[in-house]
């Protein structure tokens, strides 16, 4: 009898790109809950407008560098990196924000340095570091949480509002607009005001601030489900969180009048999303289990350095693209010892 | 209680045991038509000493190789030698070599030995003859030859290691051989710690084989095997792998370019040792080993106590056939096994599984995505290795940089390529740079050495250029030299002659010792 032959192993592969993929964009879903509840549907809004962009831009790059354009797209990567630029986006930015980003992350970010897998920087990231440099004010005004016991949009309202700056009832787009609790936080201490008196404003809740702690608690239960389906690895969080906690600690307890409590630092912003979804792109990413830790730590620590002395409010983007660059650098020098070889 | 190390990385893979396990051990039928390939490992052939038409027994030498690492083959069973020809070998590409092949004629009957010595009164060196005499190589798939490898040199060995662990899945011949015969094994293990001169033994065994388990602890209990130690491992592929089992064993790895005795330690499948067993105090050649025929894609999986040239077909006739649904013919197991074009391929000694996988078994050639550097590969490595580092140099024909990552001490096991999400065929990637870098290594080799002789001979053709004008001058000098001051020299010479006699008769080296030039000068 004839048989067809195969190369070994001959085992059927159990994981798939396409999988993992779909697993992140699932371990999102408390943190896009957590975001609905408390900034309204504008989220959703972003998250249709960025995934649309990005599989158009995805589909048209893919024809124009002559690649398998169905194989490409299949592997969900797009909007995957889509999703984590929208969530990342203020509820209430105009429509072009969101297709901009999207439009800027897969085309510049991704296919133009050969598509996925061959991207030096975080795609995602480099859409939104684009638009937060690009365009600062529609970039920080964020709505209030309904925490704050603010009227939450509807979804129709939410839509005037991103696609022709109307708000609901002739509210005015700036009337709507709010500093995140990182960006008022700065100010404040920009003009001299103690902690505590910072602290006592409304917007800020017991972990950090009002509605981002939330989002923070949700972005940390997908990413602690993602660890536990070994989808990530334990060493990017790890060092981040450490590093950030860490640092965030120790000047807090030299300066408690200068520096916010680390748990702010822990549970606003960006950190959590940062910390489990961002940070942890494989492909950008260090590789190796030493210089994974390294690379979170090193993102941590940028990211307390960005936010207490730098000149954005949240520096989870910066410092994410920064260590992408040293990513090969820190492969190169913790490479294990491999077996037979001597220590 | 020996403490067990971990080596990095492995996988938990389904290990599908009981197919071929729940069966009985069953002898198979000597088959109509043996054939021996005599490219028995890795390019090495031996030499027919049969010609066509010879009427052979069961035992009988057919070919013998040209050295320790080439063990003779023996027919296993008696008939005429009908055809000395090019046979498909057993490998992927279905190339042909010369094979023998031998008509049974059913009656099986043994070539007539004399009973062999008594094995405690031979010394190590004739124990190593008896087992090249009889044939025989490791038999857990490498083939190497058992002789050489239980001849460690001047390395110090303390430990005999037996590999039991038969990680791949499907794979059960060790298991049933330990079931079935374990004091075939124990002997064995003795015979080689003497031939080695070793006190200690430690035999690893996977712990999901509980009824070998037990039959060696009860064989060792009942008899005087008390310096062998019956060690379990946990079920982790691939902890049968040399290397790794030394290191869960001992904690001791092999220096990379090295060899295990490098690490004091010797190890050797425990079909091997039955063999050597066999061999020794039966005087029986290596003839018949165990197969584990088993998958979807055969009836009756089980095990059979085969005749080595048996031909697949027939074995698999004997497991009942093949079910509907036979995909693809795997030689070895499903993680390192070779895949077959043609099950008329014959079972040779280091054929430890016929693995017939069905519909939904395996998977037919997958699309390769991008590598997302996700890391997966690197973290089940039993080496750790960086497979993702390495398949980005391999690609990009980087073999100096593959190297520095140390390409050469991939083991092939699969382990990378089976959790790769992307379906990147890690494995042929590897091998490829491998055989490249071999290949490399001997161009530069032979580019060096090239380039040695060539400057040998400019060196050699330079210094006959230089001698010849050094004869040239001191011809040219001798033509030149009678002039004045040398004949006035000689005038010299031979004045001081005559007064020297008188002034210093001693000494007989005088008219050398004092220069002629300065003679002149005192006339």
């Amino acid at each position: 009898m004839r048989f067809n032959t195969a190369p070994a192993p001959h085992l059927a592969p159990t994981a798939s790109t396409r999988r993992i993929m779909q697993w992140v964009l699932v371990a999102m879903l408390p943190g896009i809950a957590a975001q609905l509840w408390q900034f309204g549907p504008g989220v959703l809004i972003n998250l249709a407008l960025a995934i649309a962009t990005a599989l158009l831009a995805e589909s048209a790059m893919l024809r124009l560098r002559a690649q398998p354009s169905r194989a490409g797209l299949s592997d969900w990567s797009a909007v995957l990196t889509a999703a984590l630029l929208a969530v990342s986006l203020p509820p209430i930015a105009p429509w072009w924000i969101a297709v901009f980003g999207a439009l800027f992350a897969i085309v510049i970010g991704k296919q133009l340095y050969g598509g996925l897998g061959y991207n030096p920087f975080n795609p995602a990231m480099v859409g939104y570091a684009v638009l937060l440099i690009s365009f600062p004010k529609a970039m920080t005004a964020w709505l209030p949480p309904t925490d704050l016991g603010a009227a939450s949009l509807g979804l129709l309202e939410a839509w005037n509002t991103i696609a022709h700056r109307a708000g609901p009832e002739g509210l005015g787009f700036d009337a709507l607009a709010m500093a995140t609790p990182l960006d008022t936080l700065k100010t404040q201490l920009g003009l001299g005001r103690t902690m505590d008196e910072i602290q006592s404003a409304a917007l800020f809740g017991a972990l950090a601030g009002k509605g981002w702690q939330w989002v923070n608690l949700g972005y940390l239960a997908g990413g602690l489900w993602l660890l536990r389906r070994g989808l990530i690895a334990w060493q990017i969080p790890a060092g981040f969180l450490a590093a950030l906690g860490g640092l965030s600690l120790g000047f807090f307890l030299l300066e408690p009048q200068t520096y916010p409590t680390p748990l702010f630092h822990l549970f606003g912003g960006a950190t959590m999303l940062g910390a489990f979804f961002i940070a942890t792109d494989p492909v950008t990413a260090s590789t190796t289990p030493k210089g994974r830790l390294i690379y979170g730590a090193l993102i941590g620590s940028l990211i307390f350095v960005i936010r207490s002395w730098g000149g954005y409010p949240d520096g989870v983007a910066f410092a994410v693209l920064l260590l992408n660059l040293a990513a090969p650098t820190i492969d190169h020098y913790t490479r294990p010892r491999v077996y037979g070889h001597p220590g | 209680m020996l403490t067990l190390h971990r080596f990095h990385g492995g996988l938990h893979l389904d290990a599908h045991k009981e197919d071929s396990s729940l069966a009985p051990l069953a002898t198979a039928p000597v088959p109509p038509r043996l054939i021996f390939p005599l490219q028995q490992r890795g390019g090495q052939n031996a030499e027919a000493v049969v010609q066509v038409g010879d009427h052979v027994r069961k035992g009988q030498v057919i070919a013998r190789g040209d050295g320790p690492m080439n063990p003779p083959i023996h027919s296993s069973s008696s008939g005429v030698v009908s055809a000395i020809e090019p046979r498909p070998l057993p490998h992927p590409s279905g190339i042909a070599d010369l094979a023998i092949v031998i008509d049974t004629d059913g009656e099986d009957l043994a070539l007539e030995t004399e009973a062999p010595p008594h094995s405690r009164e031979l010394g190590p060196d004739e124990l190593r003859r008896i087992i090249f005499e009889a044939g025989i190589v490791g038999l857990g798939g490498a083939a190497f030859s058992t002789a050489v490898k239980t001849d460690p040199g001047h390395r110090a060995i303390d430990t005999l290691i037996l590999n039991g662990a038969e990680c791949e899945p499907y794979i059960t011949c060790d298991d049933s051989l330990l079931r079935n015969f374990p004091r075939e094994v124990l002997e064995g293990a003795c015979i080689l710690m003497r031939v080695l001169g070793v006190e200690r033994c430690l035999l690893g065994i996977e712990d999901d084989m509980p009824e070998a388990i037990r039959a060696l602890r009860e064989t060792r209990e009942a008899g005087d095997y008390s310096n062998i130690d019956v060690v379990t491992v946990p079920a982790l592929y691939p902890s049968g792998g040399e290397k790794q089992l030394i290191r869960i064993l001992t904690g001791r790895e092999v220096p990379t370019r090295g060899i295990p005795a490098d690490a004091g330690v010797i190890c050797q499948n425990v079909g091997t040792a039955a063999a050597v067993f066999r061999a020794v105090v039966r005087g029986e050649p290596l003839i018949e080993r165990i197969v584990t025929v088993t998958g979807k894609g055969v009836r009756n999986p089980g095990n059979w106590l085969t005749r080595i040239g048996t031909p697949i077909a027939d074995l698999v006739r004997y497991s009942g056939g093949y079910s509907g649904t036979a995909e693809r013919l795997i030689l070895g197991g499903p993680m390192m096994g070779i895949s077959l074009p043609s099950d008329a391929l014959p079972l040779v000694k280091a054929a430890n599984c016929v693995l017939v996988t069905g519909r939904g078994e395996t998977t037919g050639p997958k699309q390769a995505l991008p590598c997302i550097r996700c890391g997966a590969c690197a973290e089940v490595c039993p080496v750790n290795l960086l497979p993702q580092q390495l398949y980005w140099y391999s690609r990009a024909d980087n073999l100096e940089r593959a190297q520095e990552y140390q390409l050469p001490d991939c083991i092939e096991c699969g382990c990378c390529d089976y959790v790769c999400p992307s379906h990147i065929p890690l494995v042929q990637y590897f091998r490829a740079a491998k055989s490249e870098l071999v290949a490399r290594q001997r161009e530069r080799s032979k580019a060096d050495h090239a380039r040695e002789r060539f400057e040998a001979r400019q060196a050699r053709k330079e210094r006959e250029k230089q001698e010849r004008a050094e004869a040239a001058q001191r011809k040219k000098a001798a033509l030149a030299k009678p002039d004045a001051s040398e004949i006035q020299d000689a005038i010299a010479r031979a004045k001081a002659r005559k007064r020297m006699p008188e002034s210093a008769p001693t000494t007989d080296a005088a008219p050398d010792q004092s220069p002629p030039a300065q003679e002149p000068a005192e006339n």
